[in-house]
């Protein structure tokens, strides 16, 4: 009798088709291609039959066992698959779930402002130097040539602390960070290239003043540093800082014991709520001599810039931040903003 | 420096709008803070004379006024007191368009007022927006022409300069300095003559002797006899003096604010008959005592300058007079003075007294020494044609004037200062246009300052004023040329910025707290008996010096508190400030104090914000620490135990980096947190910068190649034993195949001896030489129950 071998095969792909799972795949698979399964049943019956006909029966056979076996593999893939989808919907998330951990704090404003700062003269090649805050007379106020009797040093202007210097004058709290223009100058030889942001003071507190702030002190001491150079590094700097070249800045005289000839600076928004409107930014100007002998060094070689700047004020028209209280709070409503 | 438009352009008056004069000055260092109209906008208001006025009909009060407005006679109803026919006053006719009262500006137009019809108004002063007055109309001068504009005839259309002056020009102290100024920076030249000389009607003079030349360079002098101290001071002098924000008290007071505000110059009246003997100029003794103009009494002592008679002292020299020597209304002789006082004599004297004046402003930072004569006859000539008056010669008393040393200025210098090949001439321009008395040699110029310049002393003083005669804003804008040279940090140098950021990372806000804080939190919370106290504090919780961080961010946690925030994570950068013997002068130190930068942080609330799939817990030491640990990396930290006035004694600990003193973090005493106020624990931290800073090279060792093997040891030991000694005691002496040891678990309770803890240490070995042996491993593991047996009394968890 001669099986039907085109029915076998469709029964196997039918059973095959049947199975939900891998075990009861492979125990349809027993009952085809295992042992006692029926195509190695009929595979043993092929010896009964003469040379010609086994072969051409084995052939018939085993083609029938080939796409049994395809049938097989292909019911195997597509169960494999099947259960991996269904793992894969199983384990399914609500991605827009929120993660999980800790948040994020944020460096206060005003430092932001002090590290930009940093790179944006890191980038020409200025150091950074920071010093006492509880200071000298000296360094405070004598070396950067302000006279004895000056209004600054008075205790409406001045804080003061307990000790005092080595002239058994009161110490105070810097008012400004010119005094590290000295301490950096008298450390190091020319060029002197340098700024000094940090903490000071000022008796003085309302809404737009606090008794402490920041400013950042710039210097920069060569043989031929001049004053259309403290233009240029100026003026480039703020446009860096404010990221715009849309900004006009003037320089116009004025006076500081330190500095001469001494410009304030102004600058002006081309657009924005303050547009318009000419805006303090900075006091600077040529080095005085006095002071570059405070320095140790010659006037008549060394010449050169300095400038100082208002942190806060910076930052303020930075962000369009317009309570100088926020700064000193602690307010995380406010801080976070700049996380 | 106050002045009107008007005073300023009698005296030099260039081809300039108001706004390009205010920016021209502004741009040359006189920086015009303010330039308002002298009165708000009106129109329609003319000189009106009231030719009739006959009581109202219909009510008691007002009156119906006949008013002459320039060629035709209206009628008008008006309820001011003071009409009284004859007199000339503002007349709004109608149409005309008074200042706003209450934001609107007001209409004149035709009215019935109880049945009269008023076919104008006039005003009083409030209603033009003069002043407050509003006591009746606003006479007007009898010569006032009739029908003329009102805004004319008072300057209205004037405007009021404000000047916020830097201290080194004086010069500019007056309308005149204003003038030259100007005159030097547009060439428009200067209508300004000297005062002429007034013969003098008698030879009365008063006897003036400067004692102290060192104070009093100059004094000189005018009786004036029978002057008419009440006589009313002119109302063009009165509104020159109001719009330069003085006003006016009485014609002798007037004209000496006058003179002072016109050329810079200030003088001082005295009533002559109440002088006792000749003036004598010279240092206050301690214990002199002066009642002044201001009816302060003010104690004098041997550097106050004073002017003195037969009575003792009757002035503050440059600063202020007496009382007892005051011109009043019934004064009627009177002596003159002009002065020099050294600015060193006066400067900060005011101040000490605890007020300042016109005169000492200006004393102080230098008044002209060569103007003395020209003043006192300029307020001869105004006193005698307002108060009549015979004036006596001037007596002029020289003692010593400042010097005026020649300056000189290279040009080739004041091209490298400025950084701009300026031409000579240009240079030689610019002082000719300042009126400086110049030499010009080959290359440089010799200048002699004039004797209104205080602050002409050296080179680069001239090379500021040839840059701002140029003009600043003509100066380019540069870019330097200098050489490329590269900058770096140390590499194992960390920057505080980083450190900042890694807390930013670690969930922490970044602070900026006051340095000087209250008295209380440096007794209590930082144990410092000894603060550095401020000298003058602004208020009493700002009295002293910090000597750590935790008051300030406990503070934070408090004020964000009571804004119903229930999580703080807040740090602070920044220094504190401590006595110390130990330090002495140096580059970057104040001896006697140290003020290291130390990094601080506060967490109160829950361990992290609140989530799904997290259990909320509250932060604690262990959150804290780990956040510490992570800022020591790749430093290993020591963790010791040990109270601080802050903290819980039994949650505390000292940190310790390779031996250095690196900070301490823990949770705030109990009793801490109540006073502040906090409903939750609170841990702290505060780190040496200096130790955080000072990162590690990478050391590179080779990665082994052979397996690692993990073995744990559970112990008992007694619940009292830091773990961390039992780790230490490990690590020193286990052999070096050991590549690490953890504490991974730690377990009090059921199973476990009440006073005892377990603790579970996994200890990583490797070698890397050959695969390690079971052997060697447990003899390993051997010596690590030794260890923990011997020193610490432990035992193998079983």
């Amino acid at each position: 009798m001669t099986p039907d071998l085109e029915a076998i095969v469709a029964e196997a792909e039918g059973a095959f088709a049947g199975t939900a799972e891998p075990a009861a795949l492979e125990q349809v698979k027993a009952r085809y291609l295992g042992k006692a399964g029926v195509i190695p049943d009929l595979l043993k019956g092929l010896a009964k039959l003469d040379p010609e006909a086994r072969r051409e029966a084995g052939a018939r056979i085993n083609a029938a066992k080939g796409r049994i076996e395809s049938a097989l593999d292909a019911r195997r893939e597509s169960l494999a698959r099947g259960a991996m989808d269904a793992r894969l919907r199983e384990e399914a998330l609500d991605v827009t779930l929120p993660g999980r951990g800790r948040g994020r704090g944020s460096v206060h404003p005003v430092i932001r402002t002090w590290q930009r700062i940093e790179e944006i003269f890191g980038s020409i090649g200025f150091d950074v130097a920071d010093g006492p805050e509880i200071e000298t007379d000296w360094y405070n106020f004598t070396a950067l040539n302000n006279p004895l009797n000056h209004p600054a040093r008075s205790m409406q202007d001045t804080f003061y602390v307990e000790g005092t210097d080595s002239e058994g004058l009161p110490l105070l709290l810097r008012t400004h960070t010119s005094p590290m223009q000295v301490r950096y100058a008298r450390m190091h030889q020319p060029p002197i290239k340098v700024i000094a942001p940090g903490r000071t003071y000022r008796v003085d507190s309302d809404a737009t003043h606090s008794p402490m702030f920041h400013q950042v002190e710039g210097l920069w001491i060569d043989e031929d540093v001049s004053f259309a150079d403290l233009k240029g590094v100026y003026t480039n700097f703020l446009h860096r800082f404010f990221e715009t070249d849309q900004l006009a800045v003037r320089f116009r005289p004025s006076f500081f014991p330190f500095t001469e000839p001494s410009a304030e600076i102004d600058m002006k928004f081309a657009s924005g709520p303050l547009e318009g409107r000419w805006l303090e930014i900075s006091g600077a100007g040529q080095v005085h001599p006095k002071v570059i002998r405070n320095f140790g060094l010659d006037p008549e070689r060394w010449i050169g810039f300095a400038f100082g700047s208002g942190l806060e004020r910076l930052t303020m028209l930075r962000y369009g931040i317009d309570d100088l209280r926020l700064f000193f709070d602690g307010d995380l409503r406010f801080l976070r903003q700049f996380a | 420096m106050q002045f009107s438009e008007e005073w300023l352009r009698a005296m030099v008056n260039p081809s300039l709008g108001t706004d390009e004069l205010a920016h021209l000055l502004t741009m040359s260092g006189l920086e015009v803070e303010e330039c308002v109209p002298a009165a708000p906008a009106f129109s329609g208001v003319v000189v009106g004379e009231i030719v009739a006025a006959q009581p109202h009909p219909n009510a008691d009060r007002l009156k119906v006024c006949e008013v002459d407005a320039g060629g035709e006679h209206l009628k008008v109803v008006c309820g001011a007191p003071n009409v009284t026919v004859g007199m000339k006053a503002p007349f709004a006719r109608i149409g005309a368009v008074l200042p706003p009262q209450d934001g609107k500006p007001l209409e004149i137009r035709r009215a019935t007022m109880r049945g009269v019809e008023s076919e104008g108004m006039l005003c009083s002063a409030r209603e033009l927006g003069l002043s407050d007055d509003h006591s009746g109309l606003l006479v007007l001068p009898a010569a006032a022409k009739i029908g003329s504009n009102v805004r004319e005839v008072l300057t209205l259309d004037d405007r009021i300069f404000t000047i916020k002056l830097t201290p080194n020009r004086a010069d500019c102290l007056s309308v005149l300095g204003i003038a030259r100024e100007v005159s030097a920076l547009t060439g428009s030249p200067l209508r300004v003559v000297a005062p002429p000389a007034v013969k003098a009607a008698s030879a009365d003079v008063h006897p003036v002797r400067i004692t102290d030349p060192a104070g009093c360079g100059r004094f000189t002098g005018r009786v004036i006899r029978g002057v008419d101290a009440k006589a009313t001071t002119p109302d063009w002098m009165k509104r020159r003096l109001e719009r330069a924000g003085q006003r006016s008290i009485s014609a002798l007071v007037d004209v000496t604010n006058y003179v002072m505000l016109e050329l810079g110059r200030p003088l001082h009246v005295y009533d002559l008959d109440k002088l006792r003997g000749p003036i004598d100029v010279r240092f206050g003794r301690k214990g002199e005592q002066l009642q002044l103009l201001n009816e302060q009494t003010v104690e004098l002592d041997s550097d106050i300058l004073a002017i003195t008679d037969d009575s003792g002292p009757i002035g503050l020299a440059g600063i202020m007079g007496g009382e007892s020597t005051k011109a009043d209304l019934d004064t009627r002789n009177v002596l003159l003075e002009a002065a020099f006082f050294f600015p060193d004599a006066i400067a900060g004297r005011a101040r000490r007294f605890g007020f300042s004046s016109d005169a000492s402003h200006r004393f102080e930072r230098g008044v002209d020494f060569d103007n003395n004569v020209a003043g006192i006859e300029r307020a001869t000539q105004l006193i005698v044609d307002i108060c009549g008056g015979q004036p006596g010669p001037v007596t002029d008393n020289v003692a010593r004037l400042p010097e005026r040393k020649p300056v000189a200025m290279r040009v080739e210098r004041a091209r490298r200062i400025i950084g701009i090949p300026l031409v000579a001439d240009e240079m030689a321009d610019a002082f000719a246009r300042l009126g400086l008395s110049t030499v010009r040699e080959s290359e440089r110029f010799v200048v002699t300052p004039p004797s209104y310049r205080f602050d002409l002393e050296i080179e680069e003083d001239l090379i500021e004023e040839v840059a701002r005669v140029h003009g600043f804003d003509r100066i380019p804008v540069r870019p330097p040329k200098t050489p490329a040279l590269m900058r770096s940090r140390p590499e194992r140098q960390r920057s505080l910025h980083e450190i900042r950021a890694a807390l930013a990372a670690a969930d922490y806000h970044e602070v900026i707290n006051y340095t000087f804080v209250d008295e209380q939190w440096e007794r209590g919370l930082a144990g410092n008996a000894n603060p550095i106290r401020v000298r003058n504090p602004i208020a009493v919780q700002f009295a002293v010096m910090r000597s750590q961080l935790a008051g300030g961010l406990l503070a934070n946690v408090q004020h964000n508190l009571n804004r119903k925030l229930p999580r703080v994570r807040v740090f602070e950068v920044g220094r504190v400030f401590r006595r110390s013997a130990a330090v002495a002068d140096g580059p970057l130190e104040v001896a006697g104090v140290e003020q290291p930068i130390r990094i601080g942080g506060a967490a109160f609330g829950p361990a992290m914000e609140e989530q799904w799939g997290t259990p909320g817990r509250p932060v604690d030491f262990f959150d804290v620490k780990s956040d510490v640990e992570a800022l020591l990396a790749p430093r290993t930290g020591r963790f010791e135990a040990c109270p601080l006035p802050a903290l819980h004694p039994g949650r505390a600990a000292k940190v310790t980096v390779d031996g250095r003193d690196a900070g301490w973090v823990g949770e705030l005493h109990p009793e801490w947190q109540r006073q502040f106020d906090l409903p939750g624990p609170v841990v702290l931290f505060e780190l040496d910068a200096a130790v955080l800073q000072d990162g590690l090279m990478p050391a590179y060792s080779p990665v082994s190649r052979y397996p690692a093997v993990r073995r744990d040891l559970a112990v008992l030991v007694d619940d009292h034993i830091p773990a961390g000694l039992m780790l230490e005691a490990l690590k020193v002496g286990l052999p070096p195949i050991v590549e690490s040891v953890q504490v991974f678990d730690l377990y009090r309770g059921k199973g476990v001896e009440n006073g005892k803890k377990s603790l579970a240490f996994r200890v990583l070995l490797q070698d890397t030489q050959k695969t390690l042996t079971d052997a060697e491993v447990d003899e390993t593991m051997t010596l690590a129950l030794s260890i923990i047996q011997q020193r610490f009394g432990g035992n193998l968890r079983q």
